[in-house]
């Protein structure tokens, strides 16, 4: 079965500010999402949050091969990268259906590349 | 043996016909590659010009490329299987299958699951027509290239990209079922509908590609409408291309300039593609009822049929017109929709309630930079005799036309205006 990943895009500014009866509701959110990816045949690999993009390091590499390490995620832009999920399902219909109701602002859908082993 | 020139003529008809049906076959015989069908389909078409030329013209022609085009495809999994020891089983079951059905069966809704595949949300709108029109219609990346002013190598690979994502995303190969189906449905419609604006638009570029545009997304329209039948929309895109396209001869005049519906010669109307369009609007009126409301394309459908439905431009039923823009707005909530109503109002109310409607539509950012507003504040101004305000309004439209026969309308219509 076709793996994918979800990767989720959060305001940050809104959730350092989030009460706690909104993280309660996005958790319960979360949990009833798990229950429509069970519902759809699919199963949850992996997923977690992340902390903030503050807290982000970024290593490139120059020309010459040599890592550059800068404080930070990649773009610095209004919404970060804020949590993920790997799913496990029949195929891209059902992950781009499970994408649409997941409880999240912005939601990036990858394909994962089966290597072969 | 065939004269040469009929083999030609043959194979031609064919790749006009049943290039989609045999593509869309091809594809579900290999799971759903499609960049393997194409290329198997291709060397068919090709395999065609010279077996027929030898052997005579299949009384079949589409079952004997479907056959030769599975078998092409089949070559090409034996070898890869062979090379890679990967796929010995698909290769197996392809090829118990070829055995028993050397005809080729063609089952109905191959070409949907196609269509379906090539119009598919997570592809970017600009690809899904070009997919479209090289899969579903054999269009070459050449033609569609030309038809759309676009470098043919950025064609290329928008076309490649797309077919890749839907490999990589895991796509499936099939009819949405559910209430996936509507909502899918429209995405098709959509597509169609803008392959058929981009040939009908005068927007300068290849005259001859333009007409094939407008041609195939007919073609598509009346396969959908066959496959399809229950689904109003469905119906009902097929009524409205019908309907714009019956106009065809009279829109553009002697001297080559766009001619407005409100001067076109209605003799030169095809009447045949009316009364065809309106029998489809009127079998698509009647699948709807209180659980599948009217929409958007029905419903443009039923307004191009007023225009068609009446002998002169003011014969035109404008109240009628009115009551469709209003449930036009419900399911489709567009400014341009809005804008197309208030002119409308100014006929069938009057050139004051027109203009009313119009300037309630000023401050909406989507209208700021379409000519059209400007244009139609214009005309109503001058029918209210306010000559100088029109003119300005005229001249406003003039610094935001990009097409030029649209401009060299507005310039005609600002130089007689009573001085």
């Amino acid at each position: 079965m076709p793996r994918f990943m979800y990767v989720i895009a959060v305001d940050e500014a809104a959730m350092a500010n989030a009460t706690p009866e909104q993280m309660e509701q996005m958790m319960t959110a979360h949990n009833d999402w798990g229950k429509a990816v069970a519902d759809a045949g699919a199963t949850v690999i992996a997923g977690d949050p992340l902390a903030p993009s503050s807290t982000a390091t970024t290593v490139r590499h120059a020309e010459d091969g040599s890592p550059i390490v800068t404080d930070g995620p990649f773009a610095e832009t209004k919404e970060a990268l804020g949590g993920y999920y790997i799913l496990e399902c029949a195929d891209g219909d059902v992950a781009l259906a499970l994408a649409k109701s997941l409880p999240a602002g912005t939601v990036e859908l990858r394909p994962i590349v089966d290597l072969p082993s | 043996m065939p004269d040469p020139p009929d083999v030609q003529a043959a194979v031609e008809e064919a790749h006009r016909g049943e290039w989609g049906l045999v593509l869309a076959a091809t594809a579900r015989f290999v799971g759903g590659d499609l960049s393997l069908a194409e290329e198997a389909t291709q060397d068919a078409f090709v395999a065609a010009l010279q077996t027929w030329g030898e052997r005579g013209i299949p009384r079949r022609p589409g079952a004997w490329l479907t056959a030769t085009a599975r078998r092409k495809a089949l070559d090409v999994i034996r070898r890869d299987a062979v090379l890679r020891r990967k796929l010995p089983a698909l290769a197996a079951s392809a090829s118990e299958q070829t055995d028993d059905d050397e005809e080729g069966d063609v089952i109905p809704d191959d070409r949907l699951r196609l269509v379906f595949t090539c119009c598919h949300p997570a592809l970017a709108p600009e690809a899904r027509s070009a997919l479209t029109l090289r899969l579903v219609c054999g269009l070459s990346t050449a033609e569609i290239a030309r038809a759309y002013l676009v470098p043919e190598a950025t064609l290329a690979v928008r076309i490649t990209r797309a077919k890749k994502k839907i490999a990589a995303a895991a796509i499936p190969y099939r009819v949405p079922e559910g209430p996936d189906l509507a909502e899918r449905t429209d995405d098709v419609l959509t597509v169609v509908h803008l392959v058929f604006t981009a040939g009908h638009t005068a927007t300068g570029g290849d005259e001859l590609v333009r007409a094939d545009l407008v041609a195939r997304s007919l073609d598509l329209a009346r396969v959908l409408a066959s496959l399809l039948p229950e689904d109003p929309e469905v119906v009902g895109l097929l009524a409205l291309l019908e309907l714009t396209d019956a106009r065809r001869d009279a829109r553009v005049g002697a001297d080559g300039e766009l001619v407005l519906l409100e001067d076109q010669d209605r003799s030169r109307w095809d009447r045949t593609a009316v009364d065809h369009g309106l029998a489809m609007l009127d079998r698509g009126l009647r699948l709807t009822g209180p659980q599948h409301p009217p929409g958007r394309f029905l419903l443009q459908a039923a307004l191009a049929a007023v225009h068609a439905e009446a002998a002169t431009w003011e014969d035109t039923d404008w109240a009628a017109a009115v009551l469709l823009y209003d449930q036009l707005l419900v399911v489709w909530p567009s400014p341009v929709v809005a804008l197309n109503r208030g002119v409308a109002v100014g006929f069938a109310e009057g050139p004051a309630a027109g203009l009313a409607a119009l300037d309630r539509l000023a401050p909406e950012p989507m209208l700021a930079r379409y000519h059209y507003l400007p244009a139609a504040r214009a005309e109503l101004l001058r029918r209210l005799d306010r000559v100088a305000e029109a003119a300005a309004a005229y001249r406003e439209a003039l610094t935001l036309v990009t097409a030029e026969p649209e401009r060299r309308h507005l310039e005609r219509r600002l130089a007689t205006l009573p001085g």
